[in-house]
């Protein structure tokens, strides 16, 4: 019941739909819970037809990216952890 | 979207269980509160590269298996009322009330409809004017806006013949009460990807602040939970219980204000009954009087006999964590998934399907 | 014909019923074998073991993106003698059709038979049609039954796997059943996702030429490639270990399970073959599958092992390692 899927915002609708685009599917769903605006080619999480959060690309990015630095300071236990806020 | 499809990435995973194997944590049990980790953990085969210290366990994360007999029976007594249109999310069907199934009301030829969004059902309600459509509305967090959004839909045009039966229940609370049962010893947990979405990471502060638990809100791909698992045990190993957000490309610290706001708008918290824990106050949303109109219970009043559970099936203590499926004296024998006794074996998410449908015959890890 | 629908008369063995043979079927299925206007095919018997199959196909709905029942319906029966190592020699046909269905879908679902039974190079040599009352069946039921040859020294069985053999995969799998569930829903992709129904007999024999020592073959129809599995190993007490990263799955058939929640392990594919051959043999084997368009993304996708018998594990992308169940609870149905 967590299933949520990425999807493009292809187009917007009236009433706060949306057409999206799901992995070459095309559904439209409602944006209506959605906090802040959305564009035609952002990325959003589409949960049971709307659109719950829009996918942080560059958050995304900086969390590989801290994967990564992981790999490389794999000895060092004193390097942060992703997003540790303790 | 590329950047995402690497978190399958399963070479970035091996420096990750790297590091897990080489902490020195004791024995620890990590629990999550989401069915969907409980699919994912399964699907990725995490505990199979778990090192022997760390036992990951289950919580009542599943909101298909911690609805109580009595709400599906309540379910069933309104798709068989005159008049009334059915409809509820495809994982709820198959699961046995006291006597049957949403399926077999539906075989009986009864109108169950399936639907994948709240607004498949309002767009059934708009269709049918003459039937009175009843959703039924089961979920946690992640799902509550959606029927929130309905019933705000359903007032903005004026529909009379659209209700909602909510049985929807809230994370925190049933994680509260697991933990203050004190049944099972928890070290960790693993905190839910979308439900923090909308309620955002801070609201898992409680987990150190008050119960001394590190928490990691994590996402669902393997390099998630494998991320999440390094930092709780990172947090332990330290003696530093704090909340680490490992999914912030979708959970930001405060939520989704809107969705949550919708939430508020619409339903309050009240006493619901969870299978596996009986009542449990403040912890179920049931929507406020001034949604009165849009109650499908109060609107229909269904009668319902009394309510029972199958007196073999220990649903209720796998939902706790207390028992593990395999432990279970009908588990896959009696108790299939073509034959559940209870929720737990027949919903996708369900801890019992999960290991009938990912362990049998191999060896059992812990 | 005179009437735009089927009607009850038009299986009753009466002129309507010629009517129906003489314009709709016979243009289609012309051959010397229906022309003698038997009620049975006769031939001479060919020299070898002879295999025989038979298989209904109630698909809903009739058409989908990529084929229909009609092709389904030949393509399937020529594949389960196929992965017996037979060469297909014919095909009988038998339909039973709901009263009311539009002649233009009868002559549609026809005429894809006709095309694939020519491409396929296997004639339909007999055949039956009944009409029922409307309700009694639904639209149309097609069976096919069929016959082979099988060659000298092949000697193909489930229980035949045995422990160091390597399992091979003869394609992308989940498009059939991506494709029929997407109909049924209604989903509508930028780029459809097509059933993959092909014949696979010229695929088995430039296999064969390789060597005869095929041990198992099947084609993991309903139940997909991980039911397959499951069966071969229970059937020959072996245990089967895949490497989740070596199945070929589109993009596309991904992308749509995970929106509809399904594991490409299970849905339906009426074009590939699973084999599983000695070690020696599958280098080669891979090579010949590779140089035909129906084998172009074959692959080893594991090994038989002695360890676990009849239980089928996966390894993961993380190097976890899960087990692949039967099919349970799981049912969708009529997907061919």
């Amino acid at each position: 019941m967590c299933l949520a899927v990425p999807a493009r915002i292809i187009e917007l609708r009236p009433d706060s739909m949306a057409l999206v685009d799901i992995q070459g599917t095309q559904r439209e769903v409602s944006l209506m819970v959605l906090d802040g605006d959305a564009a035609v080619g952002e990325y959003v999480l589409i949960h049971v037809g709307y659109a719950i959060e829009k996918i942080d690309e560059e958050e995304a990015a900086r969390t590989l990216a801290l994967f990564d630095e992981l790999a490389l300071h794999d000895e060092s236990f004193g390097a942060p952890t992703p997003g540790d806020e303790a | 979207m590329s950047v995402l499809a690497a978190f399958r990435d399963s070479e970035r995973a091996a420096p990750i269980l790297e590091r897990i194997r080489a902490r020195n944590t004791g024995p620890v049990s990590l629990m999550e509160f989401c069915g969907g980790h409980t699919v994912a953990i399964f699907r990725s085969g995490i505990r199979s590269v778990m090192p022997g210290n760390v036992r990951m366990l289950s919580g009542p994360g599943c909101p298909v298996c911690v609805t109580s007999n009595a709400d599906l029976d309540r379910a069933a007594a309104l798709a068989k009322m005159p008049n009334v249109l059915l409809a509820t999310y495809g994982d709820m069907l198959k699961v046995p009330g006291s006597k049957e199934s949403l399926a077999e009301v539906k075989a009986q030829g009864y109108p169950v409809h399936i639907v994948y969004s709240t607004l498949d059902a309002l767009r059934l309600a708009q269709e049918h004017p003459d039937k009175q459509v009843v959703f039924f509305a089961i979920g946690f967090e992640t799902t509550a806006p959606a029927a929130a959004a309905a019933v705000l839909q359903a007032r903005a045009q004026g529909l009379s013949n659209f209700s909602i039966c909510s049985v929807m229940k809230l994370t925190i609370p049933g994680a509260r009460a697991l933990l203050d049962m004190g049944e099972v010893r928890v070290h960790g947990v693993i905190g839910p990807g979308h439900v923090s979405s909308i309620i955002g990471a801070d609201a898992w502060r409680f987990l150190p602040e008050q119960y001394g638990l590190p928490v990691a809100i994590s996402g669902f791909e393997p390099l998630d939970l494998l991320a999440a698992v390094d930092a709780l045990l990172e947090m332990i190993e330290g003696g530093k219980p704090g909340l680490s957000n490992g999914y912030t490309r979708i959970v930001k610290a405060e939520g989704n204000r809107k969705a949550w706001g919708a939430v508020n708008a619409v339903f309050e918290r009240g006493t619901a009954t969870w299978r596996g824990f009986g009542e449990i106050p403040e912890s179920g949303l049931l929507l406020r009087e001034e949604y009165a109109a849009f109650d499908a219970d109060r609107r229909f009043q269904p009668e319902v006999a009394a309510s029972s559970e199958h007196p073999a099936c220990r649903c209720g203590e796998v939902l706790r964590g207390v028992v593990e499926p395999p432990d279970c004296e009908v588990y896959g024998t009696v108790c299939t998934p073509d034959h559940p006794l209870g929720p737990c074996m027949v919903s996708s998410e369900g801890s019992c399907a999960a290991y009938f449908h990912f362990h049998q015959g191999a060896a059992r890890p812990h | 014909m005179k009437h735009s629908h089927i009607l009850l008369a038009h299986g009753s063995g009466g002129s309507m019923m010629h009517e129906l043979i003489r314009e709709v079927f016979l243009p289609a299925f012309d051959n010397p074998y229906l022309r003698r206007g038997n009620d049975q095919a006769v031939f001479d018997p060919p020299a070898g073991r002879i295999a025989f199959t038979t298989d209904s196909y109630v698909v809903q709905p009739l058409f989908f993106p990529g084929a229909c029942i009609g092709d389904l319906a030949v393509h399937g029966t020529i594949n389960d003698l196929a992965v017996g190592g037979a060469m297909p020699l014919g095909l009988s046909v038998g339909m039973i059709i709901e009263e009311g269905l539009e002649v233009d879908t009868l002559r549609r679902v026809v005429n894809a038979m006709r095309d694939a039974a020519l491409t396929a190079g296997v004639p339909l040599v007999t055949g039956d049609t009944k009409v029922v009352e409307r309700g009694s069946c639904d639209k149309l039921f097609i069976n096919t039954s069929g016959v082979g040859v099988i060659r000298d020294g092949v000697n193909i069985d489930g229980a035949s796997a045995r422990p160091g053999d390597v399992v091979l995969l003869s394609g992308a799998i989940g498009a059939h059943g991506v494709a029929v569930l997407s109909e049924r829903k209604g989903m509508h992709f930028a780029t459809p996702v097509r059933s993959d129904s092909r014949p696979l007999h010229r695929l088995v024999a430039a296999m064969l030429d390789v060597s005869t020592q095929v041990h198992v073959m099947r084609d993991p129809t309903r139940g997909g490639v991980g039911t397959t599995l499951n069966e071969i190993a229970a059937q020959s007490a072996v245990g089967i270990e895949i490497d989740e990263a070596a199945l070929p799955i589109s993009a596309e058939v991904q992308g749509a399970c995970d929106l509809l929640g399904l594991d490409p392990l299970f849905l339906a594919n009426e074009g590939a073959l699973l084999a599983i051959v000695p070690e020696q043999h599958a280098a080669a084997m891979l090579a010949a599958m590779r140089g035909r368009e129906e084998g172009r993304e074959a692959c080893m996708i594991g090994r038989v092992t002695d360890s676990y018998p009849g239980i089928v594990r996966m390894r993961t992308g993380i190097g976890g390692t899960r087990v692949i169940p039967m099919l349970t609870g799981e049912v969708l149905p009529r997907i061919c």
